[in-house]
Parts: C-alpha cells; structure tokens; sequence
C-alpha cells in the first residue's frame, strides 16, 4: 500500500526535485505544490498520511495550514522537511511514520 | 552529572558509489538508524571521499546551515547565488541555504582524491536570505589550541551561521592535555576525531570516532599520539 506526501514548499524547482525524489520510491506517492491554495484542494480531494512542510512558508502561513490541515484531515502528521532534497528525506519520512 | 554517547568509527554509516566513499555519522540518504538521527542541531555529519574530477551535481538546499571541511585536496563550488570557487584544505566553506539555493560541489582536481567533512545544522531562523561565505585558516593557531572556526557572531573569529554553534579544530603533540569550555548553557559538545587518537572525559577515541557530551560545561582533553587532530563542536541540543 502507498503512502501519500504532500510537500507544500515556495521555491519551484525544489518542489520539482521532491516530486522526483517522492515518486521514485514504489512505496510513496508524492504530491508536491507550491501555493496553499493547491494544497487545501488535494486535502479536499484525496487521502493524504503525511504533510511535509517545505521552504519558504512564513509564519502567519504555516499557522493558517496547519489550521487547515487539521481541519480537512484531523490526526494526519505535520513535519517540517530540511535540507531542500534527498539528505534528510528519507530518515525524516520514516520517523514520522513510525 | 554529564552525559555522552560514543560513536565509534565502524559503526556510521557507509555508502561506497564508487566515485563517492561516503560514511555517516547520522542518518542520511539511504542509511537510516533510529538512534543516530541527530545530536542536539548536529544532523549531517558526512565524511566523504571523492575520485578525482567527480562530484555532486547541481542540487537544491533550504533551511539548512551547511559547512564544508576540505581535509585533503579541492573542491569546486558553483550556485545559484553567483558564487564560484575552490575551496581547499585549509580552508573553510559556509552556505546558509534560507529560502532555497542550488549548488554543485565536485573535486576540482583530476587526479586526486577529495577527502572532506561536510557538517549540516538545523538554522535558529527559517527562511534566512541565503548566503555564502568562506575563509582560509591560520593553521599555525590550532597548534595545541582548539582554534575556533565558526561561531555565531559575524565579528567573531572563523565563519559564522545561523545557530548558536560554535566549532574548533585543533592538532595536538602527543601527551597535551586541555579543557575545552562549552560557549553557551544547553549546549552539548560532539567531538569527531580526524586523526591520532585522544582520549575525552576519560574516553579513548581512535581515528574517526565520535563522541557526544552534555548536560555538563566543559569537557577534559588529552592528545595520545602525535599530531592528533579534533574538531569539536559546540551546539544548542534543544531546537
């Protein structure tokens, strides 16, 4: 079964690294937006197990998604990503889902 | 009563690519382990060792403090700042990653190998404006001294980042014994040993061993071999 990713990060060509990285592991489906706007829609929308919150979120935005994802998907986890690529990814993936 | 947890050489992490050796002291890319995720904003302690000419293509960073070591041989540095550069042994490298920057990084010789420590912290600020900055070392001054290379503060000696860190190398004659004070309370140090052996706060460390301490506001040093060489670093453990 797969899990799905939503990384919410700013910086365009990051999000097209993680979509990459994501999705190149049979056992992760990723999901990979720049705005908030496309990010509530995909929770509307679809299961989602795991949101990683990338670069470039100010502060007032990550209150108001976290708001928002709790909402639409209430228990679902909320992490920071670091590093911007593969470095941290993984281990990050994997504690949070343990 | 101070804490510590020893991590001995043959027990990181080891990626061979080939063109790439590559040991972890914590998880990273494909080596996973639970316990070995991060010391207090220490989360990438990677010793590499490149083929000549090889290296890292273009990659992205972001809300990270990266800081290079050359130990042996070149790098060549490009990014998305407009920065290009060779950095060599000797020298050090720092890139505070902020909002998003891309790099390469790949051994500016052909025909020698690339050994270098690359050191990754969590910042104590998202989404900085990125930034670069690198700086040849006195490498007289660390002569049975812990020679600070980094810091904080933009005045101070060595580079400075993002986080309340402070790291040092110093390279030792054999039987020189120091204390090594902690720069700020809560932080912890990680000692990683480049060379020789030393023995810290009565633990004897061999060559690429590391050794975690805190919970206490200095550490005790002794150098057991000839030109022993240390880096320590000097960071918050609560983030």
């Amino acid at each position: 079964m797969q899990t799905t990713i939503l990384y919410i990060g700013r910086d365009a060509e990051i999000t097209i690294v993680m979509n990459r990285l994501l999705n190149a592991r049979p056992e992760w489906k990723g999901i990979c937006v720049c705005t908030d706007e496309e990010a509530v829609s995909i929770l509307e929308a679809q299961n989602v197990d795991l949101v990683l919150l990338g670069n470039g979120i100010d502060v007032e935005c990550e209150k108001a998604l976290r708001s928002n994802i709790n909402a639409l998907k209430p228990g679902v986890k909320i992490i920071q990503h670091y590093g911007g690529g593969s470095g941290l990814l993984y281990g990050e993936i994997m504690t949070a889902l343990s | 009563m101070s804490q510590f947890i020893l991590h001995k050489e043959n027990t990181r992490g080891h990626a061979n690519h080939g063109w790439l050796n590559a040991h972890h002291s914590f998880s990273f890319a494909n080596y996973y382990n639970p316990e070995r995720m991060h010391f207090g904003v220490l989360r990438v302690l990677n010793d590499d060792l490149i083929d000549g000419g090889m290296g890292f293509g273009t990659h992205p960073h972001d809300n990270m403090e990266i800081i290079t070591i050359p130990l042996a041989g070149a790098i060549a540095h490009k990014d998305s700042m407009g920065n290009s550069a060779v950095i060599k042994s000797g020298e050090i490298q720092v890139m505070s990653a902020g909002t998003g920057v891309s790099h390469s990084e790949f051994n500016a010789l052909p025909d020698e190998k690339l050994s270098l420590l690359q050191i990754w912290l969590f910042p104590n600020k998202k989404n900085v404006t990125p930034r670069y900055d690198q700086l040849a070392l006195d490498l007289d001054a660390r002569r049975n001294n812990f020679q600070q290379i980094l810091s904080p503060d933009q005045d101070d000696a060595g580079v400075w980042i993002h986080q309340d860190a402070w790291f040092s190398l110093g390279k030792f004659d054999e039987g020189f014994e120091t204390e090594y004070k902690i720069k700020k309370g809560g932080n912890g140090v990680y000692a990683f040993v480049i060379s020789g052996e030393v023995t810290i706060n009565g633990q004897t460390l061999s060559k690429r061993d590391g050794l975690g301490i805190w919970d206490t506001n200095s550490i005790s040093f002794k150098a057991n071999a000839a030109n022993a060489e240390v880096l320590l670093m000097d960071v918050p453990m609560e983030f």
